[in-house]
């Protein structure tokens, strides 16, 4: 079990118990959780699960694929700290993640 | 013009009584424009999921049919090429009109940059209440009880308003916009155009006002139109120095924002007359119209295909597609798999996951105009439900002679109030 917390862009906080593997972006859609819109369902093309990255924890989330970079590369609203959530699995050391909402997903 | 459709009288052979070889094609526009694809599309699924036709009027194609096969090619940009068209036919070579979606990074995904701002969903909430009160006043304004054609008055006409708006565009001209859309996507058979010179004629009017209006806005930029921001735009300002690019890209906004909402406001009407215990499912909870739009949208897949080349050889499904080869993805077949959706041919208001369907392609070629489209497809029901108790379908549709754009000539309809 790790923990992430989920902030939306209003500014409120959602923690969730995620099993070890599972991607962040089911772990947001298995609970609920709203802002993320998954349409491709956790394959890497669509771009719908676009989250940011608590900068603290950049450094063990690590940056993502060229795969996700191009699909990344056409939100006009990324960031450096942008992520795809389908594509971070939760683990041990990423225990305590804390991930923010963009206002909208593409 | 409908009536040169009409004479022609082709056939359609049960797919199931000729051989799955090289020859089954099912790239005939006559099978779109009589709704008889379908029955092809579910042999192919089944027997040949990748399947190569050797003889077409496009020339030999590959049609990939399976909602994971197309996954697979349309997220494969470096082996699965853009670059020189999108549909299965190839451009007038005299005549070739280059368009972000038919290129591949980088330069697609500079040219992309610039203009996806405009619909992207922060500049949308500013769109939302000009076209609600557009497709209000649009609504008020038809008869009730009598027979009208939902295409014209409704679908065209909406979408040919937002797109005015999109490119500030002379408001009184809009109908200009609608024409220029289907002389691009007409194919010769459809009687939209009678030869290839009538669709240059035209297209270079459309592109000549454009450049005026495109001048107009270098001096005095508009507030968030594609124009003010083609001019703008770091990587496009330079663009009337390549006027057949400029063209290009404005065909593509035009054609991306007509034809497929069009025919998915006219989809729906449709769809919902055909399963009525959903259109009373709806009536009970207006509240399921925001999973009911992309499940229109996956319904009707107003875009039948998108079209590949192959960059070197690659295998798919245990068939060795050869370097150079045309890939076909069928949209329309990926979207009724019902390995991947279930129940695919029944309309559902209420699916778990209605966003998970090809209609809007995936990967970097995705629709740029995909939240528009659900947005102007929301406002519309959630006005139709204020005003009628049921839009009714009283004939038969008239379905596109086009094995691209899958939609509608024409859906008579006689509207009842609430």
């Amino acid at each position: 079990m790790a923990k992430v917390t989920f902030v939306q862009f209003s500014g409120e906080t959602t923690t969730i118990d995620a099993d070890n593997g599972d991607s962040v972006m089911k772990i947001a859609l298995d609970n609920l959780v709203p802002g993320i819109d998954a349409d491709c369902g956790g394959e890497c093309s669509c771009a719908t699960c676009h989250i940011l990255v608590e900068s603290e924890w950049m450094v063990r989330v690590g940056a993502g694929n060229d795969q996700e970079n191009a699909m990344l590369g056409l939100n006009p609203d990324r960031e450096p700290n942008s992520r795809l959530s389908c594509q971070i699995a939760m683990t041990d050391e990423l225990n305590g993640l804390v991930v923010n909402l963009p206002e909208f997903q593409y | 013009m409908s009536e040169a459709i009409n004479t022609r009288e082709e056939i359609v052979v049960d797919p199931y009584s000729i051989p799955l070889d090289g020859h089954f094609n099912v790239a005939q526009s006559h099978l779109f424009e009589q709704n008889a694809h379908w029955a092809y599309f579910e042999r192919l699924r089944k027997e040949a999921p990748v399947h190569f036709c050797e003889e077409s009027e496009f020339g030999p194609y590959w049609s990939i049919t399976r909602f994971e096969d197309i996954m697979h090619v349309d997220t494969n940009h470096k082996v699965f090429s853009s670059e020189g068209g999108i549909t299965l036919g190839d451009q007038d070579e005299d005549f070739t009109l280059p368009m972000f979606i038919a290129m591949d990074p980088p330069k697609h995904d500079d040219q992309r940059k610039v203009v996806s701002p405009v619909v992207a969903p922060i500049n949308l909430v500013k769109l939302e209440s000009t076209i609600r009160a557009r497709a209000a006043n649009l609504l008020d304004a038809l008869p009730v009880g009598e027979e009208i054609d939902w295409v014209d008055r409704i679908s065209i006409e909406l979408t040919t308003q937002m797109l005015a708006t999109l490119f500030d565009f002379p408001f009184e001209q809009r109908r200009k916009l609608t024409r220029w859309s289907d002389v691009a996507t007409a194919n010769l058979e459809q009687g939209i155009i009678e030869s290839e010179d009538q669709r240059r004629e035209e297209l270079v009017e459309c592109l000549t006002t454009f450049i005026e209006i495109f001048k107009e806005r270098q001096q005095t930029p508009g507030d968030n139109d594609l124009i003010t921001m083609l001019a703008h735009g770091d990587s496009t300002k330079d663009m009337l120095e390549r006027p057949m690019e400029f063209l290009g890209n404005l065909i593509l906004l035009i054609v991306g924002g007509n034809d497929t909402t069009r025919n998915s406001i006219t989809g729906g009407i449709l769809a919902l007359n055909q399963h009525p215990d959903q259109y009373q499912k709806l009536r009970e909870n207006p509240g399921l119209i925001a999973s009911m739009v992309p499940e229109i949208i996956r319904w009707q897949t107003p875009l039948a295909h998108m079209r590949r080349r192959a960059l070197e050889d690659t295998v798919i499904g245990g068939k060795t597609i050869k370097k150079g080869d045309k890939v076909v993805m069928w949209y329309v077949s990926g979207n009724r798999d019902e390995s991947a959706i279930e129940t695919p041919d029944k309309f559902i208001i209420d699916r778990a996951k209605p966003r998970q369907h090809l209609s809007f392609g995936f990967g970097i070629h995705r629709c740029m105009g995909n939240r528009l489209a659900e947005m102007q497809l929301r406002i519309v029901w959630e006005e139709i439900l204020k005003r009628f108790d049921t839009v009714e379908v009283v004939g038969e549709p008239t379905y596109i002679r086009s094995a691209f754009v899958k939609g509608y000539a024409h859906l008579p309809v006689v509207l009842h109030k609430k």
